[in-house]
């Protein structure tokens, strides 16, 4: 009997080299709805921008599934799980049954209700047949409106202004990117995206697509009153755990699959990761869904690592971080970014306008908790290291840090020795 | 895995490592010249050394058994080969995201902004002793197996 994987993103990567990490014989069986191989999803803003090829999307070498002994099923949908005979359904009715399944399914972009939003016109951003469709797209029309102004809408942009199209970027929020940057971080890139010729409407959002009698979209009308005229819009606000197969199965769920930190859900033998997994924060100590790649990749390689052990390894926990360029300025943003007034952190911001250069570090209990690096990411892992290892801080450390010179021999001694020079076993 | 070890009790803070990793990985393999010429024209060293008043340690990437950077890397340009153990670097496929630069903690990934994609240490594929052990003056980097 077979693991079984839902999901052929980049937590099933993970599994799959996290179970071979410690099984290389029992066969693993992938089943996924999309039709194309694993592929480095957010590569389809590159490859819509013209950046890279359809050669370079593959986020493994052709022979991976081969050498790893694994089955793939794609174009294939899994309709249901039975828990209690350890099997899955597939929708032409195929039963499978699974000695360890992982669902990884990932999420579906969010659609709000907005008037109009049904039908042809609109579009999203997360997969590579979304990515086809708006090259196909570009080269018929003018003018596109992206609704959201995240990481996900912001590279549509950038790469369908990269075609040639007036774009503009309507956002509910009072700045850009609100979730992984502050204020000036926000501002800095929102400049430099007006720089390129992209619009960006903040603190408004879409009441209506506006379509003509036949249907074809013509503009969107704003809360504000005001319309912009366009031929398309991509919807970017968010994505939301594929939920339904877990909810079905009886699986505790909240906003994602409740997962431990072994990446077991509350059914035996039945593990989450990625996007639709709820896992334990390492800043926030909670647990919650944070949709982004690194995790997705290290829940998948837990959970493959212990969907094949006897014993129990558990996962240090989830950090949020995006690393993205816009037109070629560098950001990372890391950990916990924005406290709020009465959680009694640090900030620390150095802001060279003139060099658009932008750096916050936040500090909370004598360790560094998170940080914002626009324009110069260069230290950007020194700093990690310090929120990663949660490494207690004097103010001689602390002092550097804030000088931007993070170094690994402002560890504690003990730490450095640890990780740096091992004695042999 | 044999893997490349500091030590900064034996560490002078010379940087003849860093010269010896920009030579082993420069074309001409002409120090001078790769110093001088190909230095200008974007190659770098992966090997960098870190200094805090007396005390220095030249650090490179630690091939970590689940590294942080693969788990970040979006193009598939960084992989765990499970044979060797080491963490390679394939840079046809690096689209320079800088993911892997801000999720490395050991700060051992960085940028080529010249080329626009990623450097660092591959142990020296093809040598049988990496360059910066070879170079070290005082025995402060060492390669060998302590699994």
């Amino acid at each position: 009997m077979s693991y079984v994987i839902v999901g052929n993103g980049v937590a099933s990567v993970g599994a799959i080299e996290g179970i071979r990490k410690v099984d290389k014989e029992t066969p693993i069986l992938v089943v996924s709805e999309e039709d194309t191989p694993t592929y480095g999803r957010p590569l389809i803003s590159y490859f819509l921008a013209g950046k890279i090829g359809l050669d370079r999307m593959s986020l493994r070498p052709d022979a991976f599934y081969e050498q790893n002994n694994v089955e793939v099923k794609l174009s294939t949908r899994v309709s249901s799980i039975d828990t209690e005979a350890k099997s899955i359904t597939t929708d032409s009715g195929e039963e499978i049954a699974y000695s360890k399944l992982l669902l990884a399914t990932g999420g579906v972009p969010f659609m709000p209700p907005i008037k109009g939003i049904e039908g042809a016109g609109v579009y999203n951003f997360t997969t590579l047949n979304h990515a086809h469709q708006l090259l196909g797209l570009s080269k018929g029309i003018h003018r596109v409106v992206v609704i959201g102004g995240g990481l996900i809408g912001l590279k549509a942009a950038e790469a369908l202004r990269y075609n040639g199209l007036s774009t503009a970027i309507v956002e509910l929020g009072s700045r850009v990117l609100s979730a992984a940057f502050d204020d000036t971080a926000g501002n800095i890139v929102a400049d430099k995206l007006h720089d390129e010729g992209i619009a960006i409407r903040c603190s408004t959002t879409v009441e209506e697509i506006l379509r003509t009698e036949h249907g074809e979209v013509i503009g969107v009308r704003l809360a504000n009153g005001q319309k912009l005229a366009c031929e398309a819009v991509v919807v970017a606000i968010g994505v939301v755990p594929s939920l339904d197969l877990a909810k079905d199965a009886g699986l505790d769920t909240n906003r994602g699959i409740k997962v431990n930190d072994t990446m077991r859900s509350s059914a035996e033998d039945v593990y989450a990761a990625g996007d639709v997994a709820e896992a334990f924060d390492m800043i926030s100590g909670d647990a919650r869904v944070t949709p982004i790649w690194p995790n997705a990749y290290s829940q998948g390689f837990s959970a493959g690592v212990n969907m094949a052990s006897e014993s129990e390894v558990p996962h240090p926990g989830g950090l949020a971080m995006n690393a993205i360029s816009f037109y070629g300025l560098p950001t990372a943003s890391l950990g916990h970014v924005n406290p709020t007034e009465d959680e009694d952190c640090e900030v620390f911001i150095e802001h060279d306008e003139e060099n658009g250069k932008y750096r916050k570090l936040i500090f909370r209990d004598e360790k560094l908790i998170g940080y914002v690096l626009v324009g110069d990411v260069d230290f950007a892992g020194l700093y990690t290291g310090f929120v990663r290892f949660g490494l207690e801080l004097n103010d001689e450390v602390k002092a550097e840090l804030k000088a931007g010179q993070p170094s690994a021999l402002l560890w504690p001694e003990e730490e450095f020795d640890l990780k740096w020079t091992p004695a042999a076993e | 895995m044999r893997r490349v070890y500091p030590n900064k009790d034996f560490c002078i803070g010379c940087h003849i490592c860093e010269v010896a990793c920009l030579t082993a990985h420069s074309a001409s393999n002409d120090v001078v010249i790769a110093a001088n010429e190909e230095k200008a024209t974007g190659l770098q060293p992966c090997k960098a050394v870190y200094e805090k008043g007396q005390i220095s340690v030249a650090l490179s990437c630690r091939h970590c058994d689940n590294p942080s950077c693969v788990s970040a890397c979006i193009s598939g340009a960084l992989f765990k080969d499970e044979e060797t153990g080491r963490t390679c670097y394939n840079e046809t496929q690096c689209v320079g995201c800088w993911s892997c630069v801000m999720a490395c903690p050991y700060g051992a990934v960085r940028r080529n902004t010249t080329k626009g994609k990623i450097i660092k240490c591959d142990l020296c594929e093809g040598r049988h002793m990496p360059a910066c052990v070879e170079a070290c003056p005082n025995g402060a980097l060492v390669y060998e197996s302590r699994d």
